[in-house]
């Protein structure tokens, strides 16, 4: 297991954890977010690949209402 | 004889045409529901979005993109809540990663904001101007949040801004135009030798008459989302603020008459068979 934060909190997750995996453990609907590792943005065809490393920080946001 | 009742050409605001003058934000509303039916009574095809976390711990609640047709509207995604150049640009580009996901035509604008101050949610002028530089660089079309400040209304077009949008008053103030003096000078300054460039107002309208008076001054589109969604029926404010936006537009177009100190009688001294007291 590796800690990371995630949205500001602090979470553990499994050493081989992708985005993917990340966004299917937490509920998120993948079409309505946008997910941010250590300030970069990884795009929707990295999320099966892209490997979480110990200490990232991510954060995943979606759209609300907004004026 | 049979009159063009129909609002005139679609207003272009960068790449971006849309049919509809108003544009209207998707915050505040009691209930997505009535957002979605306000929506709809507004005639809007552009609407507002803001971008935040997603909430890990509460799927009860379905999202907002649930509510909004957004094969239908555009979306304008904005930097709300943000008080730094940086952070501006951050949310702006996660926005855009999120409306070139759902192939949503808004993903290269963003609204910009950058506030200077909780209590009034005045824009910073430095940041607002050094944000936008950052983002028209990014490749975005930018359109602007501003104060009614007609120099820096200036600035922002020339930092490459697709349209700048002076507040007619404080957000969600409700307070409407207060210095239509300054908005004629904005529009005089920008539009003066660039006639198709796009003046919007955000912030401040509080009902249908500010709407129209917005449109009257010669504003290319109106932005606003509290005085709809905080109404008391805001369905029926939606469309308020639609026959509002078309009223002011016509009126505009069709050049008011000049005020004047003395009256001008409407009906014929001719074939008066009345006498006068002097």
């Amino acid at each position: 297991m590796i800690e990371i934060e995630f949205n500001g909190e602090t979470l553990r997750v499994d050493d081989a954890c992708t985005i993917q995996d990340l966004l299917s453990s937490t509920h998120v609907e993948p079409r309505f977010c946008a997910v941010e590792v250590n300030l970069e943005i990884v795009s929707q065809i990295e999320y099966e690949t892209y490997c979480i490393q110990p200490g990232d920080k991510i954060e995943v946001v979606t759209l609300v209402g907004g004026g | 004889m049979s009159h063009q009742t129909h609002i005139d050409s679609r207003v272009k605001i960068g790449t971006h045409e849309l049919q509809s003058r108003l544009i209207v934000g998707t915050g505040k509303y009691d209930s997505n529901s009535i957002m979605q039916e306000s929506l709809e009574a507004s005639g809007a095809d552009c609407v507002t979005v803001a971008v935040r976390r997603e909430k890990l711990y509460d799927r009860e609640g379905r999202n907002i993109l649930d509510f909004i047709d957004w094969k239908r509207f555009t979306l304008l995604p904005n930097t709300a809540g943000c008080f730094n150049a940086i952070d501006a640009v951050r949310v702006a580009k996660l926005g855009r990663e999120i409306l070139r996901k759902l192939g949503n035509p808004g993903y290269d604008w963003v609204k910009l904001e950058v506030l200077g101050d909780t209590k009034t949610l005045l824009p910073d002028p430095v940041a607002t101007l050094e944000a936008c530089k950052q983002l028209v660089a990014e490749g975005f079309q930018v359109l602007c949040y501003t104060s009614d400040d007609p120099i820096m209304a200036v600035r922002l077009k020339a930092a490459g801004a697709a349209s700048v949008m002076p507040a007619g008053s404080p957000i969600g103030s409700g307070q409407g135009i207060l210095n239509p003096n300054n908005f004629k000078i904005i529009l005089e300054y920008l539009k003066g030798d660039d006639p198709d460039y796009p003046v919007i107002i955000d912030a401040g309208v509080g009902t249908a008459s500010d709407v129209a008076l917005a449109f009257e001054l010669g504003a290319d589109g109106v932005l606003l989302n509290t005085a709809i969604a905080h109404a008391r029926d805001p369905i029926q404010m939606a469309a308020a603020m639609k026959h509002a936006s078309i009223a002011g537009r016509m009126a505009y177009l069709s050049g008011r008459i000049p005020k004047r100190l003395y009256a001008t009688a409407s009906s014929p001294e001719e074939g008066l068979i009345t006498s006068r007291p002097w």
